[in-house]
């Protein structure tokens, strides 16, 4: 676990989201609404398109543009400074090579680049051979990849996740979610996803966001320390059970 | 082949000019044919190469100012929101006038010599910079704009390693255009008044009936001209080597 635990800096935090509320063209997409990210742990966010999933991350991101609420640690202080946050596209910039843009947190904030660390990141990641590539000559998994290493560059206790994985074959998504489960641990991890079986292998309290306003089910523990074989007995019926509540709420 | 053929293209209309020239015995003050041109060039070619320089000087300098002044623009209208504000609506009507019909006031103000031709370049080349560079600052994916505030990044920081380099692709568009303008500022410049330079030496002969003359400079300065816009070109392209080719 070299480079996963190499700082996860300061520890992991509890994070409180308290009274979020989102309205949006006139209807009122959640309101009041509370969600706990349990310390050091990946929670997963499940729900039916535009309910709001990914509005609720940004504002935990600090990113919300429209989402009002308050989003502190278990001190009540806020998270400015501790979070990262890692998109559905990659959002890796073409003309950087793949280490400039694993380094691009550095540059931006003014800092010495620690190349060192973003190699072996790379390494991590399995792209150290690909470090002088641009972006364009790479695959979907190795873009996502290089953009899992520069979220992990940040070296934050915080990590939010949107639908990070969504846009790959399933085999390269697997791979991933390897990656970034036994990467992430040990930080207070977010991770937003279409995808029930993802939040089952990775996830350690997996919720369904439904209705409108929208409400919080409640949470889903499965066991075994992620990430998880899609075989481990179980998972199947606690996949089918999500898909349930999915289903529902598109119903309702 | 992507040399080759516009090269025979244009030997092909040069051959048709002087065919023209011989089948109709059109008198040479009239229309001299490429041939005659060619003789021409070669006899003045000292002083015509003295002219180039003046004229390749005001357009080179027209290009640093215009480029300097409307990059500078750009970056303090995407960075500054109410510049933009008070400054946009009156720089897009500005456009409606025509640049040329100054250039009497700015022979008046800067004088005869080099400087009125550099503010006339100057002032062609600077929209068409301004208004593809500020449109590419604008444009910039806002994902990445995400990132760079996840990241605590400061405002310039931000534009010194995501829009500058997002914007390139815009501003060599806008460059081009520049580039392929600018002669024309300095040529109509030196029209309105001047000493020396290619639009000069063009007037004076076409005055003095030496259409040769007139032929031999333009092509001269359609030699600078497509020269300039091809070494333009190289470069952006080789600057924005990332972009897909689209």
């Amino acid at each position: 676990m070299a480079a996963g635990d190499q700082g996860a800096g300061p520890a992991a935090p509890r994070v409180e989201v308290e009274a979020a509320h989102l309205a949006y063209g006139g209807a009122l997409l959640f309101d009041r609404l509370s969600l706990s990210l349990p310390a050091g742990q990946v929670s997963c966010l499940l729900g039916p398109s535009g309910v709001g999933k990914s509005s609720l991350l940004r504002l935990i991101a600090g990113l919300a543009h429209g989402a009002e609420g308050r989003v502190l640690d278990e001190a009540g202080r806020p998270l400015a400074g501790r979070v990262a946050y890692m998109a559905q596209r990659d959002l890796l910039l073409p003309w950087l090579s793949v280490l400039d843009n694993v380094l691009l947190g550095d540059r931006l904030r003014g800092r010495p680049p620690r190349r060192e660390r973003a190699l072996a990141l790379l390494a991590e990641v399995g792209l150290a051979e690909r470090a002088d590539a641009l972006p364009a000559a790479l695959s979907g998994g190795m873009r996502q990849r290089t953009a899992l290493a520069r979220t992990l560059m940040e070296d934050k206790p915080v990590v939010l996740m949107d639908e990070p994985f969504s846009a790959l074959d399933a085999i390269t998504r697997l791979a991933l979610q390897d990656l970034a489960a036994r990467l992430l641990a040990g930080r207070t991890v977010l991770l937003v996803t279409h995808d029930p079986l993802e939040a089952l292998r990775i996830g350690q309290e997996i919720r369904v966001l439904a209705g409108r306003p929208a409400l919080l089910g409640e949470a889903i523990r499965p066991e075994g320390a992620p990430p998880r074989d899609p075989a481990q007995p179980g998972l199947l019926d606690l996949q089918a059970e999500l898909l349930r509540r999915l289903a529902a709420a598109r119903a309702a | 082949m992507a040399v080759l053929r516009p090269l025979v293209v244009f030997l092909g209309l040069l051959l048709a000019w002087q065919l023209f020239v011989w089948a109709t015995a059109i008198q040479p003050f009239l229309l001299p044919g490429p041939l005659t041109v060619a003789q021409t060039l070669a006899a003045r070619w000292p002083s015509l190469l003295h002219h180039a320089g003046v004229t390749l000087t005001e357009i080179l300098l027209g290009l640093a100012c215009g480029l300097l002044l409307g990059s500078a623009s750009a970056l303090a209208l995407s960075a500054v929101a109410p510049l933009r504000r008070w400054l946009l609506p009156v720089l897009v009507v500005s456009q409606a006038i025509p640049v040329f019909a100054l250039a009497p006031l700015l022979v008046l103000w800067f004088g005869y010599g080099l400087w009125s031709k550099v503010a006339m370049a100057t002032l062609i080349i600077y929209f068409p910079v301004t208004a593809a560079f500020y449109d590419g600052l604008r444009r910039s994916d806002p994902g990445w704009l995400d990132l760079a505030r996840s990241m605590d990044a400061g405002a310039w920081r931000t534009f010194r390693h995501i829009r500058i380099p997002a914007a390139l692709p815009a501003f060599f568009s806008g460059l081009r255009v520049a580039t392929a303008v600018a002669p024309i500022g300095a040529v109509v410049g030196e029209w309105v008044g001047s000493s020396a330079g290619l639009g000069h030496l063009m007037l004076n002969a076409n005055a003095r009936m030496q259409v040769d003359l007139v032929f031999a400079a333009l092509f001269v300065l359609a030699v600078i001209a497509v020269a300039l816009y091809f070494a333009v070109d190289r470069l952006g392209r080789h600057l924005t080597a990332w972009q897909p080719e689209g």
